[in-house]
């Protein structure tokens, strides 16, 4: 296991204390479970999500940075671990405007000092995904050895989202080469599943669109993006769709629901976070992966792999 | 320019095995199809839409169009990308079977570009989705805050 990331900051995010609770208690369950350590990133707050950031840039910029000031300058950490793709992206893009942006650094150095804290440096903490968490941690090996309950014959289609990779230029440390990550085709989550003993399916549109941002103000137009991608998926042969977005997540689960009750289509592939899967391969009890807060009847399908 | 309804008409049928034209030709329509999908939001946006390529087509050159000023854009970026590959994979494919699989999860990709595209049009103004809503399903967790950490 590689000491790199044994021990990094944890920002859960808003998301991970409501409708991704079993994200947030599959992760910290997968991370007791190899020993990696997460420390809670302390009095965080908002990373500035959708709402914010359409309102003023800046100012979500400075709620990143704040959470990134705690975890560098306060709790002494280098690295912080955020596994919502809103939360991570935002933090990444505050790392960036910082670097790169004197305007956003003054906006950012006047709120810090009324609020009362240190203001963020750029460069002084390395933002993670839970992706790369695990693929950093322990490696493709690293899992192999550790899998117990090996998820053979289960079919998983991966599904990243939208915001895991875009804005490229946010994310300079992808698309480096074998080894790194894709922003064109992300492959973290197949590869780590795939170690955990899954048969990856190929899935076109792992990166497309869930319809998040439509889901109050045009939910027919969610539903019908949503549906097209479980019907997508399971169309390419897939029990299960993997996520690492919790905002995707619970949009997939709820508009599956809505597909049917709206447009009389039904679905049955089910939605698992990619830690719960992980999870279920490292041995972990589906009720400590939180398989049970699903909407989707996931719990049903690893039943019928025999894997519960 | 072909209606926004036709479009989707004509890739749904496309999907459902009833192109009424080879593969290979299907698949050239469905490129044709996203490209007009493309044109109608560079329109809407009071542009005339590029006759250019970009790596030899016109849809990643809309595109590319597109997105200039609407970062938001970009998430159909690899959707685009995707609708190319399975041209180009359907033109590499002989076997029947694996022709029509191949042909319908393009016009999947088609429609996931329409529907994202329409969406994007008819929302003026777009809405958003606060993530921090509770988890309706299950509440009760809310009593009990430390089950991540359970042992």
């Amino acid at each position: 296991m590689s000491e790199r990331y044994r021990k990094v900051a944890y920002y859960p995010g808003c998301a991970l204390e409501g409708t991704g609770h079993a994200y947030d208690r599959s992760t910290r369950a997968v991370g007791k479970k190899l020993g990696l350590d997460l420390v809670e990133v302390r009095n965080w707050n908002c990373c500035g999500a959708m709402e914010v950031k359409n309102i003023d840039p800046k100012l979500q910029t400075y709620l990143s940075s704040r959470v990134m000031s705690i975890a560098a300058q306060e709790m002494g950490m280098d690295t912080v671990m955020a596994p919502c793709n809103g939360c991570y992206h935002n933090l990444k893009k505050a790392e960036y405007d910082l670097a790169n942006d004197a305007a956003s650094r003054d906006v950012v150095d006047r709120l810090s000092q009324k609020a009362g804290h240190a203001t963020y440096r750029a460069g002084s903490l390395t933002t993670i995904h839970a992706l790369d968490w695990i693929k950093e941690a322990l490696g493709e090996d690293g899992i192999r050895l550790r899998t117990t309950r090996p998820l053979a014959g289960l079919k998983v289609a991966n599904y990243y989202g939208c915001m895991y990779t875009r804005p490229r230029h946010i994310f300079p440390e992808k698309d480096k080469g074998e080894g790194s990550e894709s922003t064109a085709a992300p492959h973290f989550m197949d590869d780590i599943l795939a170690a955990a003993g899954a048969e990856i399916v190929d899935y076109p549109l792992k990166t497309a669109c869930c319809g998040g941002a439509h889901t109050l103000s045009d939910s027919d137009t969610s539903t019908k993006l949503v549906l097209n991608l479980l019907e997508t998926a399971e169309e390419c042969g897939a029990d299960v769709i993997a996520t690492e977005c919790p905002t995707c997540h619970s949009g997939l689960e709820m508009h599956q629901v809505r597909a049917e009750k709206r447009f009389g289509r039904k679905t049955r592939v089910a939605m698992m976070y990619f830690t719960q899967l992980l999870g279920v391969a490292l041995g972990i009890g589906p009720r400590r992966l939180g398989i049970h807060e699903n909407i989707s009847d996931a719990l049903e399908v690893l039943r019928a792999k025999g894997l519960r | 320019m072909i209606a926004l309804a036709d479009i989707e008409r004509r890739i749904e049928a496309i999907r459902g095995a009833d192109a009424g034209v080879p593969a290979t030709e299907a698949a050239a329509e469905l490129l044709r199809l996203g490209e007009a999908v493309l044109e109608h939001w560079v329109t809407a946006r009071g542009e005339m839409p590029t006759k250019a390529t970009r790596e030899g087509f016109r849809l990643l050159a809309l595109h590319h169009q597109g997105a200039k000023g609407e970062p938001s854009f970009n998430a159909c970026r690899e959707t685009c990308r995707e609708l190319v590959y399975h041209h180009n994979l359907i033109a590499a494919t002989t076997d029947a079977a694996a022709l029509r699989r191949n042909l319908g999860l393009a016009a999947r990709v088609a429609l996931h570009l329409y529907f994202f595209v329409a969406g994007k049009l008819q929302e003026a103004a777009l809405g958003e989705f606060c993530c921090s809503s509770r988890n309706g399903q299950n509440a009760a967790w809310q009593g009990d805050a430390t089950m991540g950490n359970d042992p």
